[in-house]
C-alpha cells in the first residue's frame, strides 16, 4: 500500500507537477474546444493558448505573492 | 514538418537531464566505485531503451486524432511546468539548479554509506545511486521521444536526438571529470518549456478537431508567440522584483530579492 502511493505520488508530481490548476486549466480549455466545435460549430483554435498564458500567469503570480495572500 | 526541429528540441531537453543524471553518476563513480556505477547506469539504460521500444511502436497503432489530444495535454502541462520552473529561477524567485552544490551532497551521501555485495553487483548503493539517478532523470527524456516521436510519426528521429545529447554529455563528463556547473541549464529548460508548450498546445488543440488558420504553419508562429509571452512574464516578475516586493519562494522558502 505504502509502495502503491508513492509509485501514485512519483508520476502525479510527473505528470501534474507543482501546480494542479495548470492541468485543470488545460483540460477544461480543451474540453471546452471540443464542445465549441461540436456543440457550436466555433473553431474556437486560440481558446487553448490564450488559456495556457493564463493558466502561466495565474500560477507564476500565486508562487511569486506574498505569504498569507 | 522536417525532422530538424524534432532532433533539436529533444537533443536540447535529453541535454538537460543528461547532465542531472551525470552528476549523480559521477558522484557515486568517483567515491564509490565504477564497475557497480557503469552497471547501475546500463542496466537503467536498458529499462528506459525497452520502455521506448514497448510503448513507442505500441502508440503508433492509436488514431493520430485520439493520441494528439492526449499527447497534446500532457505536453502543454509539461510545458507550462518547465516555463514556469526556468522563469522563477531566472526571476531568483527560485534557487538556480547547482549542479556542483548536487555533486557536494551526493558525494557526502556517498561517503557515508556502508559497502554491501548483493546479486553479483560489488558495491550495490553505487549501483543503486546510479540506477536510480539515470532511470528517474531518463523517464522526463523517454516521455518527449515517444510523444514528439510519436506525434510526428518518426520515432527514430526522437531516438537519434535523445541519443546524440546523451553521447556529447557522456563524452563531456568523461573528458571533464566533474559534473557540468557551467551547462547553462535553466536557458535550456526555458527554450524546452516553450517547444513543449507549442508542440502541446498545437497538437491538443488539433486533437480536440480544431483547424489552426494555416494548418502547419500556424506551429511555426506559435513557438515564438510562447517564448514573447514567457519573456513578457519573465521581464514583469524581475521588475516586481527589483522593485523590492517580497518574494516567497516556492517550496517554503522566503528570501529577499
Amino acid at each position: 500500500m505504502k509502495r502503491l502511493r508513492a509509485i501514485g505520488a512519483f508520476w502525479y508530481d510527473f505528470v501534474v507537477g507543482d501546480d494542479w490548476r495548470v492541468a485543470a486549466v488545460v483540460v477544461v480549455a480543451l474540453a471546452a474546444s471540443a464542445l465549441l466545435l461540436h456543440a457550436a460549430g466555433v473553431n474556437a483554435w486560440w481558446l487553448l493558448p490564450a488559456s495556457v498564458f493564463a493558466a502561466l500567469g495565474w500560477s507564476l503570480r500565486r508562487a511569486t505573492a506574498k505569504p498569507g495572500r | 514538418m522536417t525532422a530538424l526541429p524534432l532532433i533539436l528540441t529533444v537533443f536540447v531537453a535529453c541535454a538537460v537531464e543528461a547532465t542531472e543524471a551525470l552528476t549523480i553518476v559521477l558522484a557515486s563513480g568517483l567515491t564509490r566505485e565504477w564497475r557497480s556505477t557503469f552497471q547501475g547506469m546500463a542496466v537503467a539504460l536498458v529499462v528506459l531503451a525497452v520502455v521506448v521500444a514497448a510503448v513507442g511502436p505500441a502508440l503508433t497503432l492509436v488514431p493520430l486524432s485520439a493520441l494528439r489530444l492526449v499527447v497534446g495535454a500532457l505536453l502543454a502541462i509539461f510545458g507550462v511546468q518547465w516555463l514556469r520552473k526556468a522563469i522563477l529561477r531566472a526571476t531568483g524567485y527560485k534557487s538556480l539548479h547547482d549542479e556542483a552544490g548536487a555533486y557536494q551532497r551526493e558525494v557526502a551521501a556517498a561517503k557515508a554509506a556502508a559497502v554491501t555485495s548483493r546479486r553479483g553487483v560489488g558495491d550495490w548503493y553505487a549501483f543503486t545511486l546510479s540506477f536510480k539517478g539515470v532511470l528517474l532523470e531518463g523517464l522526463e527524456v523517454v516521455f518527449i521521444v515517444i510523444t514528439f516521436g510519436d506525434n510526428q510519426r518518426d520515432l527514430g528521429a526522437a531516438v537519434i536526438g535523445a541519443a546524440a545529447a546523451v553521447l556529447v554529455v557522456a563524452a563531456v563528463g568523461v573528458a571533464v571529470r566533474a559534473p557540468l556547473a557551467k551547462v547553462p541549464e535553466n536557458a535550456m529548460k526555458f527554450a524546452v518549456g516553450i517547444m513543449l508548450t507549442s508542440f502541446g498546445v498545437f497538437w491538443g488543440a488539433e486533437g480536440t478537431g480544431v483547424s489552426w488558420p494555416g494548418n502547419d504553419v500556424a506551429l511555426l508562429l506559435l513557438v515564438p508567440v510562447v517564448a514573447v509571452v514567457s519573456l513578457g512574464y519573465t521581464i514583469l516578475l524581475r521588475q516586481r522584483s527589483a522593485a523590492g516586493a517580497p518574494v516567497a519562494r516556492p517550496e517554503g522558502e522566503v528570501v529577499s530579492p
